[in-house]
């Protein structure tokens, strides 16, 4: 980087090289580019995933109608590419400390869930991902999964997963089973991978699913439409029918088995994947217990390598599950099934083996223990007669069932308790053959602990239930055998410890129940009588393991305890959670980890939906309304006779209507099927936020703006009626990939419309928005213009208040739009819009200019909304104040600059404006950054090193490797890839072929370099997907292994060929051979290319003495700089001397005098006026141009690197309004000096011009719109000057200060265009009196001068002529172009529009660029605009210019033409068609047939399009890399397989 | 002539033809694979010789876009 001479003063603080840009919209990414090009490293923080911003969305840009995906995507990739910008896509800024130079900023960095590095963005993943919603990027029109890439062309090029929270259903989980993630699966029918999902929680799904108390359900947002999803019971449906689909084939688990071969991966998030493998032989780690958390923990750590073994005390394994809860809930082979399978993972089971002593499992070799006996134990009442023949107890009592022990209780039985097993017991009891069973617990209905559901279904049965009753004794016979059991009944007194109620005993209310059996089933405990001292567990006052909750590590390393052993009783999925928190608590000891080491992914917050939110989804039609499936279930008549099954499972159907159900609350499920689909290893659901400080130098910020939403004027019916959309749905519907694929439809009925209407302000010039969003008029007639190419026939009619084409082409684009399109405009606001409910037509009634009332129908309606500003929180972290409409603050004159120093501004977050003005704005506000750290330039930015080149020559024998991807499946899923890999080794000078699975992978760049090591290759071609994207990588790739970067060449088989042919898998692969042949053919031609460094000035010329000039020279000065400045007038200041005030009231002169006093003074600056350019020669860092006074013929020649272009305009003094021929007819600059006058001298009284006759001014007309189109027989078309509308609100309203009494009219006949936060000004002059009267369009007024002053109009509306006699007539006169404009094009070489202002390279992107390079543009020389904006553009012009004078040299060449002087007959004809000025004939050189001279082409200058070569007629011409040669044998290659059969 | 296969060769503009088959690819969207799409730095860079060499080699059709 070229280093300027640094000013003495300021080398002592360098300011820190680097800049933070917020903001990846276009006007971001343009500033990012500009501080880049200087040689300042750039951080480009983008909120979303992607940059580009809202102009990615657009279909078309006005008034090009260029497709905005083409112009902005180059750019974006641009940004991606840079070696100085580095995207920091999903972050935010939190907190700017620091001073001008050396700040500091905070941001937070939000997970992607996707690595940028390994993403290949190959989208398998998409593919999988069961989530589907509304496209934020197509608003909504179409669907994207929660895994996605906003669009096609989005840099940075990956996915990114939206994860919105954790869904309530999986947050109340106490296993954490992702249940929106297996739901999603089974509305899509995916049953084995829901079941998967299940699986990495909890091994028992189908036994869950019957048994689960589910607290998910309780939770669940969609009870809040109406009834929760019915989760638990889609659990067990997916559980039952992928078994009953398992069983149907062989009875074992259809495991995939050739799946790893297949390189399919088995699940294993995190953190179920261990870091290591477990030591040799498999560690052994005994369990004790068979419960579901004994079981459990042996079935993961299973999973995890280990080898567990689980001691049971009973016979059968399973614990409560199994002896606990009785078959008629859960048929034995359910559970059974389940445990099969958890053994078949290699899990031994030791049957009626009880643990008594725990050390001796240590000696047994094993290197953990994990306790999970349980609570067997059954507590009792602890009343008198307790031990009577006849008095069981619940868990013994259903443990004898289970294990087929008889027992006999009688007909009538009571059960005591409110808990599950009181109810189980209960229930058993019917079905052992007794008659009359009642349950009696002490409090209510509602405090009992026991399922509603269970309660419900035991007294369908037929059970009795006594509530607020108490055992008291149990009265037996002589025999001991119970006969009754006296009880007491109670009533609820103050709520005790556990927040119930307590139960208190009336007095005197006791009462027998007879019975035959009583079972109290109350509470039970661990059987831990076994423990003995040497144990050394510590034992809680529950009589539980005392374990740390999160770990369940108990006192002793190596043994740990879970389930009802050390949490007490709890529910079967508490046991399960247990059991699997023990397993990897287990594998983190044995390998080192430390226990608390993060085990689940980090919750996010549980995404609860709000009832606002569920009825804005509901309103979008998110929200499939069908009611809850209920679980049908035995007629109890029919079941309590045996232990069949009560519940019945889900059909197929109902699960699938039920699992639509789900409000995909989390968004991202956490299934995790991208994580197995993704080949590269790229997603990872772990990623968490983190902050981050980045020291900057300077901070941009261009955060954009937020459309209006329309559905806050609920008149429009926007969001009620589906053919009421938004200007922005109807790009994407236009955008030819779009939802629609660019078929514009209704959104009602996917119909064409035929009839469009578009409502102009909605969402601006209102009450809630004082401004005018500047871009809406433009875009409406745009999209109109789309639609009439798009819809045979179709009308489109525009509403609105005033058409605002106020800027370069606007105007005559609206006319285009009206005489070429037939779009229809109409001068009226729409305050509703009514459906016909049958045809779905909207129905808008309005008036017309002469006041009529219509009433018309509509097939579509397009509201044309508006801009909003929507960064309150980053005004807050970066420390500036917004103005009070809530965009940032800005003062006069300094139109990039916020109200804290080094932090800059650009794009709508100033004001509402363009494209082409945010593009200028960035460049403004880069600029200004630069000068403020462009002295450091090149601090941050190491440039690259590589490797010295191995030199080939035509000579050396090619040697070519040729890499085929498979794009994980995306080419190989079509493609025969092996066949190609094998064909390609087949091929002329291939030397080597190889099928890589992601070739642009970082493993795969390292094998192509060792490749070209070990197989000594010279050229590499790569046939995957597009070189639009990848070929720089490989181009770097090959350099830094020493190849030249142009010795590399792509095949295109994926875009092109896999993608768009998957119908047809052979000839798809037909055609990646050709292809692939076509590659080879070229890359044997192919040569290195060099760059060779050309010497630049480092210094520029700017040409023009106005503002702009002055700012863009100050500016380049400021940045270290050295600045010639010349002037044709003798003063600098140009058209802005005579400006005395603006829109703001701010004083311009003070402005003025200011610049200019910093320009004559600044070192760096020479400061020519009277001078003008005399001729002018060379290119990019090597122009010579020749200067000479307007006195002195004396001429001097300048040599700088850059030209910046700002000559200026001038004020229209045209003779069609009579200028001139009376004092009283002026224009509004003469109207200034004369207000300036008055207030200069504030006590006189308005002078009038000597021909008003000295009376006071009491009347003053203006008239808009003066310019030389007027003139009779003028072919100057109408173009807008773009500042006189706001120009006469101000001068009007400074009338009206002056006399609030005077008449000021102003008569147009065309719009009031005062765009952006100009409205306010023409609100203000509305409101202070100022009559703005619209004559009839296509009429001049009339205008006499006899004596009186008189001007006549037509006004439509009265249908008749109006006449004024005022004391002034104020011409808003057009801005004309600079004299001499036309001359300075000629002799610089660029074009000029029909108006004759300068034409930059493109009107959207390059506003301030030229074609040839080195050329820049600003102010009025480029169009007409205010103070503000040519100052921003000034400083844009500077900022494209610094980017080639930091430059230490230009380094020129690769693909650019070059010429054979010997075959030049200098025709000219290159001369002639070169848009870039780069082809010059240059005398010394010989050409063919000896004549002296032939052309030759500045390597510089030339960018390499290859036109002169095409059209040069001797062949003279050659581009390099393109060479015809290289051309020809691709072409050659790919007919060779027909020229070969053709011969056979 | 059912079976005919025309062969047709397209010379596509790097800014604009060539990024639009390109999307036609993200799109998924389909067309016959006898179209082979030849990459150019502009469409101003076709010469007559290229057009002329294809019909000359076996081209039934050579469609230019940029």
């Amino acid at each position: 980087m070229a280093e300027p001479k640094v000013d003495a003063e300021v080398v002592a603080s360098k300011p820190v090289g680097a800049s933070l840009v917020v903001g990846g919209g276009i006007a971001g990414v343009q500033a990012a580019l500009d501080l880049a090009g200087s040689g300042i490293k750039v951080y480009l923080l983008e909120r979303s995933p992607t940059i580009g911003g809202k102009m990615a969305q657009l279909d078309k840009t006005f008034p090009t109608n260029d497709c905005a995906m083409c112009i902005i995507s180059p750019k974006l990739v641009e940004a991606g590419r840079h070696p100085n910008i580095e995207i920091i896509a999903t972050a935010d800024l939190l907190k700017l400390e620091g001073e001008p130079g050396d700040f500091s900023a905070t941001i937070l960095r939000r997970p992607r869930y996707v690595d940028i590095d390994k993403c290949t963005a190959c989208a398998d993943c998409v593919a999988v991902c069961p989530i589907h919603v509304p496209s934020e990027f197509n608003e909504g029109l179409a669907q994207r999964t929660a895994i996605f890439k906003p669009y096609a062309q989005a840099i940075p090029n990956a996915y990114a997963v939206t994860k919105k929270g954790t869904s309530p259903c999986k947050a109340t989980c106490p296993a954490g089973t992702s249940a929106q993630g297996y739901i999603a699966l089974i509305s899509e029918g995916r049953y084995e991978e829901a079941l998967e999902v299940i699986k990495q929680y909890n091994p028992f799904p189908a036994t869950v699913g019957r048994v689960c108390h589910h607290p998910c359900e309780g939770e669940c947002n969609r009870g809040k439409v109406d009834k929760p999803v019915s989760i638990c019971a889609l659990k067990r449906f997916v559980a039952d029918t992928v078994y009953d689909q398992w069983d149907a084939v062989n009875g074992q688990r259809q495991k995939s088995k050739g799946a790893e071969d297949q390189g399919v991966k088995e699940l294993t998030p995190f953190p179920l994947a261990p870091q290591e493998l477990p030591p040799e032989e498999k560690r052994r780690i005994a369990v004790v217990g068979s419960g579901p958390c004994g079981l459990t923990a042996a079935y993961f750590l299973a999973r995890m390598g280990y080898q567990p073994t689980i001691f049971e005390a009973l016979p059968v394994p399973g614990g409560m599950m199994r002896v606990g809860i009785p078959a008629y809930r859960l048929p034995r082979r359910v559970l059974r099934r389940e445990i099969d399978e958890i053994l078949s993972l290699g899990v031994e089971l030791k049957l009626n083996h009880a643990v008594r002593d725990i050390n001796q499992l240590f000696t047994d070799g094993y290197s953990a223990i994990f306790l999970a006996i349980g609570a067997h134990e059954a507590q009792h009442l602890a009343i008198p007669g307790e031990d009577a023949k006849g008095v069981f107890h619940g868990v013994p009592f259903l443990r004898s069932v289970s294990l087929g022990e008889e027992i006999r209780l009688g007909d009538q039985v009571v059960v005591a308790g409110g808990g599950n097993t009181a109810i189980d017991t209960a229930r058993t009891a019917l079905r052992l053959g007794s008659r009359d069973v009642t349950i009696i617990y002490r409090r209510t209905r509602a405090e009992m602990p026991a399922n509603e559901w269970e309660i419900d279904q035991a007294l369908e049965e037929g059970i009795k239930l006594e509530v607020l009753v108490q055992p008291m004794v149990v009265l037996s016979d002589d025999a001991g055998q119970i006969t009754a059991v006296r009880c007491v009944r109670m009533q609820l007194g103050e709520p005790d410890a556990s927040g119930r109620r307590r139960p208190i005993p009336i007095d005197g209310s006791e009462f027998d129940i007879p019975c035959d059996a009583l079972v109290a089933a109350v509470a039970q405990a661990p059987e831990i009588s076994f423990l003995n001292p040497d144990h050394r567990l510590e034992i809680s006052r529950r009589g539980t393991f005392q374990v740390d909750p999160q770990t369940l590590a108990t006192n002793r390393p190596g043994i740990f305890a879970g389930g009802d052993a050390a949490a007490g009783p709890g529910a079967l999925i508490e046991a399960i959670a247990h059991g699997r928190r023990g397993a990897l608590s287990i594998d983190r000891y044995l390998r080192g980890v430390p226990l608390l080491a993060p085990r689940e992914l980090i919750p996010l917050p549980v995404a609860e939906l709000t009832e606002a939110e569920i009825a804005e989804m509901r309103a979008r039609g998110e929200v499939d309304l069908r009611p809850r499936e209920e679980v049908p279930t035995v007629q109890p008549a029919e079941r309590t006779a045996d232990f069949r099954e009560v519940e019945l499972g889900l059909t197929a159907e109902q699960a699938h209507a039920e699992a639509l159900r789900c409000l995909r609350c989390g968004l991202c499920s956490e299934c995790y099927q991208c994580v197995l689909a993704c080949k590269a290893d790229a997603i990872d659901h772990q990623q968490a936020p983190y902050e981050q400080e980045l020291k900057v130098g300077a901070v941009v910020l261009a955060p954009g703006y937020q459309l209006f939403d329309p559905s806050r004027y609920s008149a429009l019916g926007y969001g009620r009626y589906p053919n009421v959309v938004t200007s922005m749905q109807f790009e994407r519907l236009l955008s030819a990939s779009g939802p629609t694929c660019g078929h514009v439809t209704r959104p009602s009925d996917r119909q064409e419309p035929k009839r469009i209407a578009f409502l102009q302000c909605i969402g601006s010039r209102d009450r809630e928005h004082d401004y005018c969003s500047a871009v809406c008029c433009m875009y409406a007639t745009k999209e109109a213009m789309l639609a009439t190419e798009h819809i045979h026939g179709v009308e489109c009619r525009v509403f609105m208040i005033d058409m605002r084409a106020f800027s370069k082409g606007f105007d005559a684009y609206f006319q285009r739009a009206q005489s070429q399109y037939g779009i229809q405009y109409s001068r009226s606001r729409i305050p509703a819009v009514a459906e016909d409910p049958a045809t779905h037509n909207l129905r808008l009634v309005y008036e017309t200019e002469d006041g009529r009332l219509c009433k018309d129908e509509f097939d579509l309606v397009v509201l044309s909304v508006g801009m909003e500003p929507a960064s309150e929180a980053l005004a807050q972290a970066a420390g500036i104040e917004l103005d009070a409409r809530g965009f940032c603050q800005t003062e006069p004159f300094k139109p990039v600059e916020t109200t804290r120093p080094g932090v800059f501004v650009c794009g709508t977050f100033a004001e509402p404006k363009d494209i082409p003005d945010s593009v200028i704005q960035a460049g403004g506000a880069a600029a200004a950054a630069l000068a403020l750290v462009g002295q450091s330039r090149g601090t941050l930015v190491p440039p690259k090193e590589y490797p010295p080149e191995t030199p080939v020559t035509p000579a050396d024998e090619p040697r070519i490797g040729v890499f085929i991807c498979s794009c994980g499946s995306n080419i190989a899923g079509v493609v025969d890839v092996a066949a190609v890999t094998k064909y390609a080794a087949t091929l002329p000078n291939v030397v080597h072929a190889e099928n890589t699975i992601y070739t642009c992978s970082a493993d795969s760049l390292k094998l192509i370099q060792e490749r070209v090591r070990e197989k000594g290759l010279n050229r590499v071609i790569v046939s995957s997907c597009t070189p639009r994207t990848h070929e720089p990588i490989f181009r770097d790739t090959i350099r830094e292994v020493g190849l030249n970067p142009y010795l590399f060449e792509m095949a295109n088989i994926r875009d092109q060929d896999s993608w768009v042919h998957a119908k047809w898998p052979d000839r798809a692969t037909a055609k990646a051979r050709d292809l692939t042949r076509m590659a080879v053919a070229r890359s044997r031609l192919l040569g290195p290319l060099y760059t060779q460094e050309q010497p630049l000035f480092h210094n520029a010329l700017v040409i023009g003495g106005g503002v702009s000039g002055m700012t863009a020279a100050l500016n380049l000065a400021e940045q270290g700089y050295d600045v010639t400045l010349v002037e044709r007038e003798w003063e600098l200041g140009g058209l802005v001397r005579r400006l005395h005030s603006t829109g703001e009231g701010a004083d311009p002169q003070a402005f003025l005098q200011d610049l200019i006093g910093r320009v004559k003074s600044h070192p760096r600056i020479e400061a020519l006026t009277g001078h003008e350019l005399v001729k002018s020669s060379g290119f990019v860092g090597n122009f010579k141009t020749t200067i000479a006074s307007r006195l002195d013929p004396t001429q001097r020649l300048i040599e700088h690197g850059v030209t910046i272009v700002a000559t200026g305009g001038q004020v229209y003094r045209g003779r069609a309004h009579n200028y001139g021929a009376d004092s009283r007819i002026m224009t509004q600059l003469d109207l200034e000096e004369l207000l300036t006058a008055i207030s200069d001298n504030p006590k006189s009284k308005i002078p009038v011009p000597h021909a008003s006759g000295g009376r006071n001014l009491r009347s003053v007309v203006m008239v808009q719109c003066a310019g030389p189109w007027d003139e009779d027989g003028s072919d100057t078309p109408f173009y807008c000057s773009r500042i006189c509308c706001s120009v006469a609100a101000k001068n009007a309203l400074r009338l009206k200060e002056l006399n609030p009494d005077m008449q000021v009219v102003v008569l147009y006949n065309r719009d009031i265009r005062t765009y952006g936060f100009l409205e306010t000004l023409y609100t203000q002059a509305r409101e202070a009196g100022v009559l703005f009267l619209h004559y009839q369009e296509g009429t001049r007024p009339q205008i006499g001068v006899n004596g009186q002053l008189q001007i006549t109009v037509h006004d439509p509306l009265l249908g008749q002529d109006i006449a004024f006699n005022p004391d002034l007539l104020v011409l808003s006169s057009a801005i004309i172009p600079a004299e001499g404009s036309r001359e300075l094009a000629e002799m610089l070489k660029f074009s000029c529009t029909l108006e004759g202002f300068f034409l930059e390279a493109h009107v959207k992107l390059q506003p301030v660029d030229f074609p040839a390079e080195g050329l820049f543009l600003a102010g009025l020389a480029h169009y007409p605009k205010l103070i503000d904006e040519a100052i921003a553009q000034a400083g844009a012009a500077a900022a494209r210019a610094a980017r080639i004078l930091s430059k230490d040299a230009l380094e020129v060449g690769g693909v650019v033409a070059q010429v054979d002087a010997s075959k030049c007959t200098g025709c000219l004809t290159c001369v002639r068609i070169c848009p870039f000025g780069a082809v010059q004939i240059n005398p010394a050189l010989t050409g063919v047939g000896e004549i002296a001279g032939a052309v030759e082409i500045a390597a510089a200058a030339c960018r390499g399009c290859g036109l002169c070569p095409a059209e040069c007629p001797a062949k003279a011409i050659q581009l390099q890399h393109f060479r015809d040669d290289q051309v020809l044998a691709k072409e050659e290659a790919l007919f060779e397989a027909i020229a070969t059969a053709l011969a056979e | 002539m059912s079976d005919f296969e025309p062969q047709v060769l397209a010379f596509a503009c790097h800014y604009c033809a060539y990024a639009a088959a390109d999307l036609a690819g993200s799109m998924r969207l389909s067309y016959p694979p006898n179209v082979k799409v030849l990459h150019l730095p502009c469409t101003g860079k076709l010469d007559v010789i290229y057009l002329l060499r294809a019909f000359e080699k076996g081209a039934d059709a050579v469609f230019v876009a940029g």
